[in-house]
């Protein structure tokens, strides 16, 4: 029996890395396009908002890519 | 004319395992958002469908071993195939009637080894591999995901909390819905495949195709098709119970599941470690329902997943046993396994009509409706 407890390990470490990342890029780009709603509503443009959610949600769907990518190779 | 119709039989017997597989696993991408709404259920089933589909296709790795080294490959006659096909196609549907996700994976290999165990003896079977493949994986994928998706929770919750409500709530919604698609696709990618290899190799052993053949055009797409319409059928049980039975789940914790259940499923593809799509998702869930805060988890429902986790390799093996005993007599055996599994397929059929869950049961109730209509009642 040959248990491969270092992959193991990689899943858990790799898997809870890029989960960190996803979550916490989209909940910022969430909050981007809330801050904009909210500035808008007081009448300012809110692209410092809107910029932060567009290169969030951009990175988030890099790693969607990424994602399929390895689906397809596979 | 022996060999013909037993290849016809397996192949028969092999998509409708397929299409069980189908629906027993639509929860697992679908479950959470069809719950808080982000998708109509039979919208949800028509994406995973054409997912599972397209994934089936997309896949270039060809299941040439079926076991993975868990029985005597050797040793597998179509016969053998047979049987297992139908232990696991009998564990598959008493699961889905009292509605709980049991890896279709683990049945398939439950009645591979009861199968090749009656025909072959016990030396024919790689207990030390069970372990490896099947043992470790179920113990560890259901804690990483679990884990993970807790941690994605407290995260969503903790970073979103300031943040203008209906924005937070259609955003989530697009979240669910990709990161659905992805485990979807996934799913495709690997189970379909289980089905084409299946075909394939009775196909080899009957001598129908050479040996280390890929599989035909038409088994690809017999397969693609057979999960396809095993999703769209829905598994409305099963969903009901990872979606409302384990956990109430809101979008951001769907998010955060499904992102963790894709994310695990997909690392652990990449890295050669293949955890069993059913027990990622669950623990996804379960580990999103704790990541919450007062976010009640059903413990008891949790614990006759678990039990029927446990259950579903031992239980398919039984029938696949008996299965095997009885098809390796002949044409006749095979024919009477058939029939009976047919029976025992309608029998349920008509037992689930008895207490019918439907699509739109799978869909949480507005906040504040304590009169909550259960057609069906896990704890019952």
């Amino acid at each position: 029996m040959n248990v491969n407890w270092f992959a193991l390990a990689e899943v858990l470490v790799v898997g809870l890395g890029t989960v960190a990342c996803v979550v916490i890029l989209f909940a910022t780009g969430i909050r981007g396009m809330s801050q904009r709603v909210v500035a808008r509503a007081q009448g300012g443009t809110g692209s410092a908002g809107l910029t932060v959610a567009v290169s969030c949600f951009s990175a988030c769907s890099l790693i969607v890519l990424y994602g399929l990518y390895l689906i397809v190779s596979h | 004319m022996d060999v013909p119709l037993l290849v016809i039989v397996v192949i028969a017997t092999a998509l409708a395992f397929d299409f069980t597989n189908g629906f027993h696993d639509t929860a697992n991408a679908m479950a959470t958002s069809i719950a808080t709404g982000a998708l109509k259920p039979k919208v949800a089933v028509a994406m995973s469908a054409v997912l599972n589909l397209v994934g089936a296709f997309l896949s270039v790795e060809v299941a040439k071993t079926i076991s993975g080294g868990i029985v005597d490959d050797a040793k597998i006659t179509p016969a053998v195939v047979f049987a297992g096909l139908v232990g696991a196609i009998v564990w598959n549907l008493v699961t889905w009637l009292v509605g709980l996700p049991s890896s279709s994976s683990h049945a398939l290999f439950g009645g591979l080894i009861g199968a090749t165990w009656i025909a072959a003896g016990g030396d024919a079977v790689h207990f030390a591999k069970v372990v490896e493949k099947v043992l470790i994986p179920a113990l560890a994928s259901p804690l990483i995901a679990g884990l993970i998706a807790m941690l994605a929770t407290y995260l969503t919750y903790r970073l979103t909390v300031s943040a203008d409500r209906r924005v937070v709530n259609s955003g989530f919604r697009v979240g669910q819905i990709v990161s659905a698609g992805l485990v979807s696709l996934a799913h495709g990618t690997n189970d379909a495949q289980k089905t084409m290899g299946i075909i394939t190799l009775t196909l080899i052993t009957a001598g129908m195709l050479p040996a280390s053949a890929g599989p035909p055009v038409w088994v690809i797409l017999c397969a693609a098709i057979a999960i396809a319409l095993g999703t769209y059928f829905g598994g409305w049980r099963i969903t009901h119970t990872l979606g409302k039975g384990l956990t109430s789940i809101e979008g951001p914790q769907g998010f955060a599941a499904q992102t963790s259940s894709a994310a695990v499923i997909l690392t652990s593809s990449h890295l050669g470690f293949a955890l069993s799509t059913t027990h990622v998702c669950s623990g996804g869930i379960l580990g999103a329902g704790m990541g919450r805060k007062l976010a009640e988890v059903r413990w008891s429902v949790a614990g006759r997943m678990v039990l029927a986790w446990v259950m579903t390799l031992p239980a398919a093996a039984v029938v696949g046993a008996l299965a095997s005993e009885i098809a390796s007599t002949g044409t006749a055996g095979v024919v009477i396994v058939a029939l009976a599994g047919i029976a025992v397929a309608g029998g349920i059929y008509i037992a689930s009509r008895r207490k019918p869950v439907t699509a739109e049961s799978t869909v949480n109730q507005q906040i504040g409706s304590t009169d909550e209509p259960e057609t069906f009642e896990v704890a019952a």
